[in-house]
């Protein structure tokens, strides 16, 4: 089993790259933010991880169209993650929308 | 055609990026929101427009059918809801995220089950998802109020620990043994669920955007395992993305209130104020009526309103802008003085306050304003508590001692709206109520105020 994990990670080094790299772009583009775009900035973050509904999506174009329960499931995933991006973008959409009136008032 | 997909989804992520960047600023912020947005779109279009081999005809309407439904209810649930409710909302979409990763684990378990790296990133994507999900519940019926309160099992520190030791222990059987078992999937679903509930429930509701923005990194890696799952980069980026900027955003919270993250976690404010029952402040409080604090008001020549939860909750932001602009048409100085924490989450007050169209120039951050409240009249604090509470300065064993607070007690006359005496959050006395120049306007914030602008009006 080590070595399926080992040869896993060795095939997908780039991914490795990616994982430890993206971690410091996260760190360095929050840094420094004003508390007053904290809640904001939650939900413009909690819209973007909404991408999963990709997997989902992945997920539904390879069931096998006889297996009910793959594709309910799957149905439920796709159903949700659309939520997650919709509702999330849309919410902070709402809260950044009062921020832009204020300096023409 | 599939070296396209790639090229999109290196576009999305590079849309993910430059829009949480755009996020950090307020001029840019809805910008970067909409280039987020536009990114996910075309990940998603290119995902389904893209996809190599057959696929029936039922999956796609599916799958349309799911889009269509999500799109409507997410956008209609979004553009109605109040904005005081917005935090329970983000915990309520970050939840679906979370059990959308899970439902992605349940289905693939069985296509992996002999390639263990695989059904290892299956187990972590579902255990994450699952806590995610349950907990964000939690959280969202914490802050509509169908749970208020902290409910602690015995010993629950170490039920948790030894629940979610576990959970993890499982998902390595699950991993090393190479079952294809699926009961056993069920049953890591099960712990995993049920930790995401007793992680959230011992904690309070004044903690619960903490909760919220480090349950959403745990969205965010949840989805880059299933990047990994399917070598997937945009999922990868994005999850990634999400569950680095998230765990920073949750310290910052943090740091704002002054707790580290463990406090917040394994609960302290509701068990120290337990050990000294009864030692609180004492003395005489003296209540005004609201025709005083408008006589009081008319003839200050500087007001600072310090709003607070309570001033959300009776969604009074309409009334105290009334207010404010009586006040400045009578020549008097008003300003708002926002605490990084008040409301219900950061930055929350500022965006309730904007929706009733105050002035971005009048709200004043903490450090800017305590060094004028010594030539301040009159502070009204408005449902605010523990942000006002000279405890944080003055005792040591004090829960909050050591959180920055706004200096009200310096101004010339304090008035607190509150709807009784009870104590704020941290479920502390607040001994500014006791001060000789601080007096109580008992009521809900919003007829307490209607009354102060109604007896204005009169003068």
């Amino acid at each position: 089993m080590l070595e399926n994990i080992v040869n896993f990670l060795g095939e997908n080094i780039q991914m490795g790259y990616i994982l430890i790299l993206m971690i410091f772009v996260g760190v360095e583009v929050i840094g420094n933010v004003p508390a007053v775009l904290h809640t904001p900035l939650m939900s413009g973050a909690n819209a973007i991880h909404g991408v999963v509904i990709v997997g989902a999506i992945i997920v539904m174009l390879d069931t096998d169209p006889s297996n009910i329960a793959a594709l309910v499931l799957g149905f439920l995933a796709v159903l949700l993650g659309t939520l997650n991006v919709v509702g999330g973008f849309a919410v902070t959409d709402r809260m950044l929308e009062m921020f832009k009136k204020k300096p023409g008032k | 055609m599939e070296y396209i997909k790639e090229i999109i989804y290196l576009i999305a992520s590079v849309t993910f990026v430059a829009g949480l960047k755009l996020l950090g600023n307020p001029n840019s912020a809805r910008k970067g929101n909409l280039y987020a947005a536009a990114g996910m779109i075309l990940a998603i279009a290119a995902t389904l427009i893209l996809h190599e081999g057959e696929v029936a005809t039922i999956v796609y309407v599916l799958i349309f059918a799911a889009i269509a439904l999500g799109t409507i209810v997410g956008w209609m649930t979004a553009r109605k809801v109040k904005m005081t409710q917005m935090p329970e909302l983000v915990s309520l979409f970050n939840g679906m995220g979370g059990a959308c990763a899970a439902l992605i684990s349940m289905i693939e378990f069985e296509h992996y089950t002999d390639q263990p790296s695989k059904v290892a990133m299956i187990a972590a994507g579902m255990v994450i998802g699952s806590v995610s999900f349950s907990g964000s519940m939690i959280a969202f019926m914490k802050l509509n109020g169908t749970m208020n309160k902290a409910i602690r099992l015995p010993k629950y520190n170490i039920l948790n620990t030894v629940l979610m030791i576990a959970v993890v222990a499982f998902a390595v059987y699950l991993v090393a043994s190479g079952t294809d078992n699926v009961l056993l999937v069920y049953t890591l679903l099960a712990l995993a669920l049920l930790y995401g509930v007793l992680f959230v429930i011992p904690i309070g509701g004044a903690d619960m955007p903490v909760v919220i923005s480090l349950l959403n990194s745990f969205t965010g890696l949840a989805a880059a395992f299933g990047g990994f799952l399917y070598g997937n980069m945009v999922m990868l980026t994005g999850g990634i993305l999400v569950g680095s900027a998230g765990t920073i955003l949750t310290l910052a919270m943090c740091n704002a209130m002054n707790r580290p993250l463990w406090n917040v976690i394994f609960g302290a404010f509701g068990e120290q104020s337990a050990a000294g029952p009864g030692e609180g402040p004492t003395g005489n409080i003296k209540e005004v009526m609201a025709g005083d604090v408008a006589i009081l008001m008319n003839y200050a020549q500087r007001v600072v309103i310090v709003p607070g939860y309570g001033l959300a909750v009776a969604q009074a932001q309409h009334a105290i802008h009334d207010l404010e602009q009586i006040l400045v048409s009578r020549g008097v100085e008003v300003k708002y003085a926002i605490h990084p924490v008040a409301g219900r989450m950061p930055g929350h007050m500022n965006v309730l306050l904007a929706e009733s169209n105050v002035a971005y120039e009048k709200l004043v951050e903490m450090e800017d304003i305590n060094p004028e409240f010594p030539n301040t009249d009159v502070v009204l604090v408005v449902g605010a508590n523990d942000v006002v509470n000279p405890a944080a300065h003055n005792d040591p064993s004090s829960p909050i001692y050591g959180m920055p607070i706004l200096d009200v007690e310096n101004a010339k006359q304090v008035i607190v709206n509150k709807r009784s005496m009870k104590p704020g959050y941290a479920g502390i006395e607040n001994e500014l109520f006791f001060h000789d120049n601080t007096s109580m306007l008992f009521g809900d914030a919003k007829a307490a105020i209607n009354k102060v602008i109604a007896e204005l009006k009169d003068m």
